[in-house]
């Protein structure tokens, strides 16, 4: 082993049925370093973690530890535990309804009985040492979603971790949330413990890390160090290939009509839901693309979960094309050519054992009723159709969908959707947790489609992303629908301001 | 071709139908070893002179065809509702029990019927599906576990069952009301296989030219995602139990027919934990999503190649449920996912150790 | 359902009762009767209509009726009849265990207990009489006359009821003794049924595939000799009189006694659910400030032969 790493992966190999999924793939964390490690979906990042969190057994290759004279056989997560590799994942899997005490040490004293009192001392000294604002008796989900994922930190980091993942832990997180996190993540460094950091978000690999690796296609394309590699060469390096200039993609659409000409396909006036969004008008004009911007939790994703009919309406009407029509439920929804694609995938999203082919093919089906299934031949022809144009990764159309990488999933719910041909479809955070290249991809989707007379709501976490793609923008701010943005308004400042409530925005 | 035949066994381990198919096998194994002559067709004929066919696989097929049948509903129930019926026993004795008020009149042992089969069927039918449409609105609209919901008529079912007839003490001999558990003249298979066979092509045909198993299967694995791709959740849930409970009305029918005889507390006793059985035997989740019915159909027919072989082996009634429970464990673990998971590693070294 | 409606007609009825004895009490003797669901079995059925015919008020009863398959119900209701002030509790419990507290509190308030068809764990002085079936005789007089029939050879179908249940460990323990004590009597298959004719089908069915010989089906109640008698019927293996196997039954349905009566069958045995008439008798006696001499009072039960039969048999013991 190199001097200082804690931890070292040499040759290692995994094998799925159809798919080499790393082929001799190396990687080294050094003590004290908070290390990216990027690549596209279905790189292998995950595959890499899973084998050296023991939930893949890996096909060959040795991993040496910090520690060990020899290599080190992780079989379960269990063993990961045992030997210092701690993992905090994406979704947070702690429960909620214990308190931050008992999440951060049940399950983890070797005995019969579990001292309380000493519990929660325990508990309140760990999380004053590493500035997490918790309470120990507090209910977890009384926490922001934040301090959750700090408390899952907490919990991962005990007594003698020395490798640490963090798996996609800001993508539910704001900024400021963030921020706290990497100060965290820092306190963390400062005590040699090793971080493997997994992110899609290369502000935040630039802002924290110290090196990166990158993988692509289940190979090993480079470690660097940070300094070493402008943010491009990275992008590239991952994409496989120089390049476009992500900020070029609207140039295609730069010489468009002024919005207001174009005819509304649908009027929406006072309408409001049972998940507690204030009414709103808005109308959908045909051809653009417009999105609900607003910090998480303003309320953005239930003004289009109320269109969509996806939460009970209590009150409000939809005019389509000048006729008054109820929206109350998705299907009436979806036989008024809407297409929704939620913001949580794997709640709303996916239906996880379907195959890939079940899963493009479900809204249309359900559009064409119950007693006129499509035949075998016409929904393997569909979903090849849909995968190959969208250029969805996956073994075959017979792939249980939940065994695909996140963005690829994504692009099979997006399928489904474009499968119904909607005149209007809601995209809720299509790219969250997405790869660079297929963010790209949905992004420049979502322009052509509109182009060809879609209209399209867009909603993303991401405000230059909604910039590049929205042409009109509605902020939401505390449930309430607060202004519309458009043309020469539609920048970073008067956006941030809109959201912010300064004084700026009426 | 070393790498072929690898994927190749690894698959074949992870075919659900396998566990049903290695659970006949097995027992085909086990009597041939213990008595060959298990597999002897005869064709005799009955007192009435007409032809049948006898032996222990006809016996097999026969008495099986009642739980395949309601293998057929408690895939579709388990599949949606990622739970299970408890009451399809209690919903043969209410079903069969109007069976016998319809034809007996008013007599306790009635020379003839005194309605067409037909309209008690149907009456059954009606029955069956209401005890069904009763679970679902309580499983569908009301979210109680199906088990919590179901256990309602299970404990009430056969009070309501001999309430029906007053708790007479029926028995009817006609010889058309016993075709429908014995044989059709002059043809000597028995009935209830045709009836079975008839059930299981409709649920084919039903699974095929509608979108049943697609829906059932999309609301069991995600339920939110489901309603927001425009599905009604809440009446898929509801159908399936009163798919159910015509088969429930089916298998009525076929129990009471067998011996022309009611009793309240025993018809069908314990046969949805035979039902259960046989789903779980299939490879299917009991908590819902995917399932593979022709692998319950099969699971059903496996359990009653086991009771018809623990007759045939004459067991010592002590001994038999502790006989049962030990094969049906044995079943039940090497069908579990990480036992097969295990068997196909341990085949795929071997494999790769010979090369 | 059922039960429910029961109980609240009994209330009701209860209710009716008190306001009645009160005019009344002179004359009316009041009892208390706890019994079993009659859906339970056609046998309780019978039984619960036999008590129903004997304790009404053309013959100088005053009765409130109470079921539950329920030990702890049964108590209960047994503690409320003593406090309205029944004269007698009759009782067929439901469990044997738990019943001291009921015993004693009849006993403070000079309550007269007869228990029927089931006995519980007490002292004989804390009840006034127990009328039982002996179902062990029940076997005995089956085997007896099986014994007497002089067959060559005995070989024996024995379809068992529920296994543990007092009707089963009686009836089968007669042709056990048998079988071990005669080396001419022979069991071919000796499994249970759970008092079920479609599986007694099964275990007959399951013995002819076998192609096993034999020429008795010794089954423990009328519907597992039907569910027997059809599989041989099926496998056309003639049975009854003059059959080439012996067809034996318990209970004596009135439609099991016709397939005797038709000679179907040949024997069945009579589990006697009347003990009204008994329990009447002993009620009588204490009336009358006599004693009881033998607290346990077994019922006569009869036998009933195919080729002695007749229709005023099936009429009178029929159920």
């Amino acid at each position: 082993m190199l001097e200082n790493s804690v931890l070292e992966m040499r040759g290692i190999e995994k094998v799925f049925p159809g798919v080499r999924a790393l082929q001799g793939v190396d990687f080294t964390l050094r003590k004290g370093e908070i290390h990216a490690l990027m690549g596209e979906n279905g790189a292998g990042k995950s595959t890499l973690i899973k084998v050296l969190t023991g939930v893949y057994a890996k096909d060959g290759g040795e991993i040496y530890l910090e520690g060990h004279d020899k290599p080190v056989h992780i079989k379960s997560p269990q063993d990961a535990q045992n030997v210092g590799i701690s993992t905090v994942y994406q979704e947070i899997t702690l429960c909620p309804n214990l308190s931050v005490a008992e999440n951060m040490y049940i399950g983890r004293t070797k005995g019969v009985y579990q001292n309380w009192i000493k519990m929660n001392e325990d508990a309140k000294k760990q999380l004053e040492s590493l500035r997490i604002p918790a309470e120990p008796t507090q209910q977890l989900g009384s926490c922001s979603i934040a301090v959750q994922q700090m408390v899952a930190i907490a919990r991962a980091v005990d007594a003698d971790c020395k490798v640490l993942i963090l798996d996609e832990p800001t993508s539910s997180l704001d900024d400021q949330e963030v921020q706290k996190l990497f100060g965290l993540m820092r306190e963390l460094k400062a005590r040699g413990v090793g971080i493997i950091f997994v992110t899609h978000f290369l502000d935040q690999v630039y802002e924290v890390c110290d090196r990166i690796t990158v993988l692509r296609d289940g190979q090993l394309v480079g470690e660097y160090e940070i300094q070493d590699l402008p943010r491009v060469q990275l992008v590239s390096k991952m994409l496989g290939k120089e390049m476009d200039d992500l900020s070029s993609i609207k140039d295609t659409s730069a010489e468009q009509q002024p919005i207001d000409e174009k005819e509304p396909v649908f009027e929406i006036y006072g309408l409001s839901s049972t998940a507690a969004v204030n009414p709103f008008d808005i109308k959908i004009r045909k051809g653009e693309v417009n999105g609900f911007t607003g910090l998480l939790g303003s309320g953005r994703s239930e003004c289009v979960r109320a269109i969509f009919g996806a939460d009970p309406v209590t009150s409000g009407k939809v005019v389509k094309n000048g006729k008054e029509v109820k929206i109350k439920t998705p299907i009436q929804a979806m036989k008024m050519g809407i297409g929704y694609l939620p913001e949580d995938r794997k709640v709303d999203g996916i239906i996880g054992d379907l195959s890939v082919r079940e899963n493009i093919i479900l809204a249309l089906q359900v559009l064409k009723g119950f007693f006129h299934p499509f035949t075998k031949a016409q929904a393997y022809a569909f979903a090849d159709e849909y995968i190959k144009l969208l250029d969805i990764k996956t073994a075959s159309a017979d792939t249980p969908i939940k065994s695909l990488s996140g963005g690829n999933q994504q692009k099979v719910i997006l399928a489904r959707w474009l499968l119904t041909h909607p005149e209007y479809l809601i995209l809720d955070e299509p790219t969250r947790g997405i790869d660079i290249g297929t963010k790209t991809d949905i992004q420049k989707l979502v322009l052509k489609l509109a182009s060809e007379g879609m209209s399209i709501t867009f909603i993303s976490s991401e405000i230059d992303e909604m910039l590049r793609t929205c042409d009109r923008l509605l902020v939401v701010r505390d449930r309430k629908v607060v202004g519309e943005l458009s043309g020469a308004d539609l920048n970073q400042n008067k956006v941030m301001s809109t959201i912010a409530g300064g004084e700026s925005n009426e | 071709m070393n790498k072929q035949k690898k994927s190749f066994v690894s698959e074949l381990l992870h075919n659900q139908m396998i566990i049903p198919i290695a659970a006949i096998l097995l027992l085909v194994i086990f009597n041939l070893i213990s008595d060959p002559s298990f597999f002897a067709i005869k064709l005799t004929h009955n007192n009435l002179g007409n032809p049948i066919l006898s032996g222990n696989l006809i016996s097999v097929i026969d008495f099986g065809s009642e739980l395949a049948i309601l293998a057929i509903g408690m895939t579709l129930v388990t599949a949606a509702s990622g739970g299970q019926d408890i009451s399809v026993g209690a919903g043969v004795a209410i079903a069969g029990s109007l069976i016998f008020k319809i034809l007996r009149g008013n007599e306790n042992t009635p020379a003839e019927l005194h309605a067409p089969i037909i309209l008690a069927f149907l009456a059954a039918c009606l029955a069956g599906m209401a005890c069904g449409a009763f679970n679902g609105v309580l499983v569908a609209i009301f979210k109680i576990q199906p088990m919590v919901a179901t256990l309602i008529l299970f404990t009430a079912g056969r009070s309501i069952a001999s309430w029906i007839n007053m708790n007479a003490n029926i028995v009817i001999n006609d010889q058309t009301f016993a075709i429908f558990g014995g044989f059709i003249p002059g043809i000597p298979v028995p009935t209830p296989v045709f009836i079975a066979i008839l059930c299981i092509i409709v649920a084919f045909l039903v699974l095929k030219f509608t979108n049943l198993g697609l829906y059932t299967q999309a609301v069991g694995i995600n339920e939110s995602s489901s309603r927001l791709n425009g599905l009604n959740t809440t009446l898929i849930k509801w159908v399936t139990f009163v798919i159910l409970g015509l088969c429930v009305a089916v298998v009525s029918l076929i129990k009471v027919s067998r011996t022309g005889q009611l009793n309240y507390n025993g018809i069908a006793k314990n046969i949805e934990m035979d039902a259960i059985l046989a789903v779980a035997l299939g490879g299917n989740a009991l908590s819902g999503g995917k399932f593979n019915l022709g692998a319950s159909i099969l699971g059903a027919y496996a359990i009653q190649f086991l009771t018809t072989t623990l007759l045939k082996l004459k067991i010592s009634s002590e001994a038999l449920p502790a006989y049962k429970a030990v094969v049906v464990i044995l079943l039940v673990v090497i069908s579990a996912p990480t036992v097969r998971e295990k068997l196909s590693r341990m085949a795929n070294k071997m494999k790769s150790k010979k090369s | 359902m059922n039960k429910k409606l029961v109980i609240g007609l009994t209330a009701a009825m209860a209710m009716g009762a008190m306001g009645a004895a009160n005019v009344m009490a002179e004359d009316l003797i009041y009892v208390g009767i706890i019994n079993n669901d009659p859906s339970e079995s056609g046998y309780r059925d019978a039984n619960d209509r036999d008590l129903k015919a004997t304790f009404c008020e053309e013959n100088g009863y005053e009765a409130d009726f109470f079921y539950s398959m329920d030990n702890d119900e049964q108590q209960s209701a047994a503690k409320q009849m003593i406090q309205d002030g029944v004269d007698y509790l009759l009782l067929s419990a439901a469990g044997t265990a738990g019943w001291e507290g009921v015993l004693q509190d009849a006993a403070d308030n000079e309550v007269g207990v007869i228990l029927f068809d089931r006995v519980i764990d007490a002292d004989e002085s804390m009840y006034a009489a127990s009328i039982v079936s002996d179902m062990a005789k029940e076997g005995d007089t089956a085997v007896e006359w099986l014994a007497a029939q002089g067959l060559e050879e005995y070989n024996i179908i024995h379809i068992q009821g529920h296994m543990g249940s007092a009707a089963q460990i009686g009836r089968s323990a007669a042709v056990d003794k048998a079988v071990e004590e005669n080396d001419n009597w022979n069991i071919v298959a000796q499994q249970t049924a759970d008092w079920d004719g479609e599986q007694a089908q099964q275990i007959v069915q399951a013995a002819i595939d076998a192609g096993d010989s034999f020429n008795v089906i010794y089954a423990e109640n009328d519907g597992m000799a039907k569910g027997a008698a059809d599989a041989l019927d099926k496998a056309n293996i003639s049975h009854g009189v003059d059959g080439d196997v012996i067809i034996m039954g318990f209970d004596c349905n009135t439609w099991a006694l016709e397939e005797l009566l038709a000679g179907n069958w040949n024997y069945d045995g009579q589990c006697n659910p009347f003990q009204s008439s008994y329990i009447d008798e002993v009620i009588q006696k204490l009336e009358a400030g006599e004693e009881i001499e033998e607290k346990t009072i077994i019922m006569d039960e009869k036998g009933f032969d195919a080729a002695t039969i007749t229709e005023e048999d099936v009429a009178t013991y029929g159920i």
